[in-house]
């Protein structure tokens, strides 16, 4: 287990590095930073001197090696863009990202299990046939054109809910949430609706083929003869089953949501992490940016992880490897 | 008893539309956030917009291009001594904290914008020295006769010198010391507002200062400020049609019919000092990657002057642009000094006439060339050139098309040698003098002057006329110069002007927002119609 564990740490230290040397080896394609942090009475030898000051002119490997010495002393620079310490900014951020990636996460799975539940019961019922081509719509439109076409439908005509932005937050020591006050609640349902339909649309057509095909096998078949209860049959024996797989899609589609969540960021204004980096790109703001896509990166690293150790509890035969009984 | 407290509720419903009529807080939102509250970090558009509300500079510039006296009452040249500008200042202004304004405020703004972190330096290159001699008189003594100096002041902020001290942002920020200056989220300015708070890319929120020196002489009827960026288009526009912000810069062009039909919504539009034009590479022996191979047609004068005629300015203002911009023949608008009606005049679009231009040039069949566009800094610049290309291929030219971000463009045109050879650029004019125009995109590329001028256009003749402008104190002289230049380099055709840009603002209709040349907002100017 501690073998495992360490193993695990290692891959995503790893992981990690990868990302960093890729991330850092694209900024010279994203552009200049220089020629956007100075006046248009700047003189080239002005902007020499600038590019000397945030060691811009030195090779790339040097540069590389200089941000992740500083990196791991917990110095993360400044924005070019701000003036302010990366490391703040993004802690700033981060609760508006959390928030909604966290409920979006949820609501899909609730309502994507839900869903593929009823469909796969259900399968002939007009309400199921609805569903199903609702959920085709999900996955085609996209996430842009959804949040344009909620603000415009319920922000601009029938003016129900706040946007753009958080609506009021309140701040719990470094924290911050629009769970606590109305307009904060309003404001959190067009985004994380927004930001949910694709993941939902998954899990929930996930969920119905996994269902389909249990409700076919044997032991379902003889829990029936057994005169279990229907109800019993399809949530405590099937759905269970068919749950590893849709742990792990969820699982692993969380980090997709924080990286997802840059759209509808954009969309709907929220001052996210997502926002904050499309900002930094169209800067060239090297020190936001590369430290952004160490954030996903370390996401999806700590996902994968507890997406195994969920595994574990779900799935008693991969808890002791050789001693499953045979 | 009843008639009472039908008075009573009467009176109270007075009370309540007075307070809310007086009580107008408006909510404002453009597309980029100021990018600091440190008045000489960043010479960026939106940045000094915010920095306009709280600080102050020595003067301001009207919607029609004059000077307005602000912290400085009156300014003349000495005239003793040609090259000591004096400067009268505004007596009994306060800032923020309550600390005096005073001359020694002065001094210490100007030498901090003037200092090496400083993004200003740039427009104060020409100053030697700034100098206190009473508590309300100031004297800038430049290097050389400068008649145009104070041209220059007009976004260089006055900050208080015992604040910038006693909270250690004497010096800009620095990129390179790894912290955050306490310049960059807070301020102690002279102006209307009084900054409450402030939350980067989110919202500023700013409340009216009572005291500001200028009550009376400006309506001053808002009382809070709150300003947030909304980067989409749509949901900024949505944003407005919801009632959501109060006014809306950077309306999309194509937004703008759809605004107008709004009841309750006004958009207010007018002429931007900035001039897009085309730039070629008009020295080098060889156009890279061009079918002309060995030689470079953009050299030959008669070339740019045949594709200057055979783009029409006219249709690129009508169909991508959708009449938001005024098609020009020269790189300056209407308001610079220096202007003429014969310099704006469209070159007649023509392409039969291009074509046989081109023929007798010596390119029968055209030539081919790439041409770089930036798709994320001007006002439908992709769209410009997508027709710009379709213009000139018709004529012959066969342009292949890189559009990119701005990050990546302006360092193609500011590196030296540039890295393009044909390329789409805005021109502003923030001191409205032509000057300004020869100096950075027509003098060779040397020392503070040429930086834009990526045609590698060299003229060591005109080069000395320009500098002689900077230190003639003969108007008079000065101006017949100026025509001179304006005439040699509009024969020369050394760029290919296109239009002026314009601005549109959408508000609510209980606001009026003149659009300033300068895309700057001033909300203490806003009257709010009281229903």
């Amino acid at each position: 287990m501690l073998a495992y564990i360490f193993r695990s740490v290692v891959h995503g230290v790893l992981v990690m590095l990868a990302v960093a040397f890729i991330a850092f080896s694209m900024f010279r394609f994203v552009g200049d930073p220089v020629s956007n942090m100075t006046g248009q009475e700047a003189t080239l030898q002005d902007r020499a001197e600038l590019r000397e000051r945030l060691g811009l002119d030195q090779p790339f490997p040097l540069q590389f090696l200089n941000y992740i010495g500083s990196m791991l002393q917990g110095d993360f620079g400044m924005s070019y863009r701000q003036a302010r310490p990366v490391a703040a900014l993004l802690a700033e951020r981060l609760p508006a990202t959390l928030e909604l990636a966290i409920l979006s996460a949820l609501l899909a799975a609730i309502v994507g299990v839900a869903l593929g539940v009823y469909t796969a019961t259900r399968r002939d019922g007009w309400l199921s046939h609805l569903i199903m081509s609702l959920s085709l719509v999900g996955v085609s439109l996209p996430t842009f054109l959804i949040g344009i076409g909620l603000i415009y439908i319920f922000g601009v005509q029938l003016q129900w809910l706040p946007f753009p932005g958080r609506g009021d937050v309140v701040k719990l020591g470094w924290w911050s949430t629009g769970l606590l006050t109305d307009r904060g609640r309003l404001a959190l349902v067009m985004p994380v609706i927004t930001l949910s339909l694709f993941q939902m649309t998954l899990i929930m057509r996930l969920v119905r083929a996994e269902m389909l095909e249990a409700m076919r096998t044997d032991y379902i078949r003889f829990a029936r003869a057994r005169g279990l209860p229907e109800s019993r049959v399809q949530y405590r024996h099937a759905l269970r089953n068919t749950m590893i797989p849709v742990v792990t899609i969820t699982g692993l589609q969380f980090g997709s949501v924080i990286a997802f969540a840059i759209v509808t960021e954009t969309v709907f204004q929220w001052p996210g992490l997502g926002a904050l980096f499309v900002n930094a790109v169209q800067y060239a703001d090297f020190p936001v940016m590369a430290t952004y896509l160490m954030f996903v990166a370390l996401v999806f690293v700590v996902v994968n992880l507890l997406t195994d150790f969920v595994y574990l509890a779900l799935d008693p035969r991969l808890r002791g490897g050789s001693r499953v009984p045979k | 008893m009843k008639k009472s407290t039908t008075l009573a509720s009467v009176l109270l419903a007075v009370a309540v539309l007075a307070t809310t009529a007086e009580a107008r807080s408006i909510k404002w939102a453009r597309s980029g956030d100021s990018l600091t509250m440190d008045p000489h970090a960043q010479n960026e558009g939106p940045t000094a917009t915010l920095a306009h509300q709280i600080y102050e500079p020595l003067v301001t510039r009207a919607v029609n291009g004059d000077l307005i006296p602000t912290l400085a009452v009156s300014w003349r040249v000495l005239p003793t001594d040609a090259t000591i500008w004096e400067f009268t200042l505004r007596p009994n202004v306060k800032f923020h904290n309550g600390n005096a304004f005073n001359a020694d405020d002065v001094v210490f703004s100007i030498n901090r914008a003037r200092s090496a972190e400083s993004d200003y330096k740039g427009l104060w290159a020409s100053v030697e020295s700034v100098t206190k001699i009473n508590d309300l008189t100031v004297h800038i003594k430049t290097k050389g006769p400068n008649p145009l100096l104070i041209q220059n002041a007009t976004n260089t902020f006055i900050m208080d010198k015992e604040w910038a001290e006693s909270n250690k942002v004497v010096k800009v920020q620095d990129y390179k010391n790894k912290e955050e200056t306490y310049a960059v989220r807070n301020t102690n300015g002279t102006g209307a507002f009084i900054l409450v708070s402030r939350e980067g890319d989110v919202r500023t929120v700013l409340k009216r200062n009572d005291n500001y020196w200028g009550k009376g002489t400006v309506p001053l009827e808002v009382t809070e400020v709150i300003y947030m960026p909304i980067k989409a288009d749509a949901t900024r526009l949505a944003s407005l049609l919801a009632g959501e912000v109060d006014i809306v810069q950077d309306v999309p062009v194509q937004d703008i019919p759809r605004l107008k039909t709004q009841q309750n919504l006004r958009v207010v539009e007018g002429p931007e000092n900035r001039t897009i034009f085309l730039g070629m590479d008009v020295v080098s022996s060889e156009l890279k990657g061009s079918d002309a191979t060995g030689k470079n047609p953009l050299a030959n004068k008669k070339v740019r002057q045949a594709m200057s005629i055979a783009i029409n300015r006219d249709a690129i203002q009508r169909v991508v642009m959708r009449g938001q911009s005024r098609p020009t023949g020269t790189i300056a608008p209407p308001f610079i000094s220096g202007y003429t009606k014969e310099m704006g005049a469209l070159p007649k679009f023509d392409v039969a006439r291009a074509k046989a231009m081109l023929a007798e040039a010596g390119y029968p069949n055209g030539f081919s060339t790439t041409m770089h566009c930036p798709n994320d800094r001007y006002v439908n610049d992709e769209g410009i050139c997508q027709a710009v290309v379709g213009m000139l291929g018709a004529a012959g030219v066969k342009v292949n098309l890189v559009s990119h971000s701005k990050s990546l463009h302006f360092p193609m045109i500011q590196k030296n040698p540039p890295e393009t050879q044909f390329y789409l650029l805005g021109w502003g004019v923030p001191t409205y003098d032509s000057d300004y125009i020869f100096s950075f995109l027509y003098h060779t590329r040397q020392g503070s002057r040429g930086g834009w001028n990526a045609s590698r256009y060299s003229n060591a003749e005109l080069d000395k006329q320009i500098q002689s402008l900077a230190e003639e104190t003969d108007l008079a002289k000065r101006g017949a110069s100026v025509a001179a230049i304006w005439k040699l380099l509009q024969d020369e055709t050394i760029y290919i002007p296109i239009h002026d840009q314009m601005i549109a603002y959408g508000m609510k209709n209980d606001i009026t927002v003149p659009v300033h040349p300068d895309n700057t907002i001033w909300i203490k100017n806003i009257a709010v119609r009281r229903p």
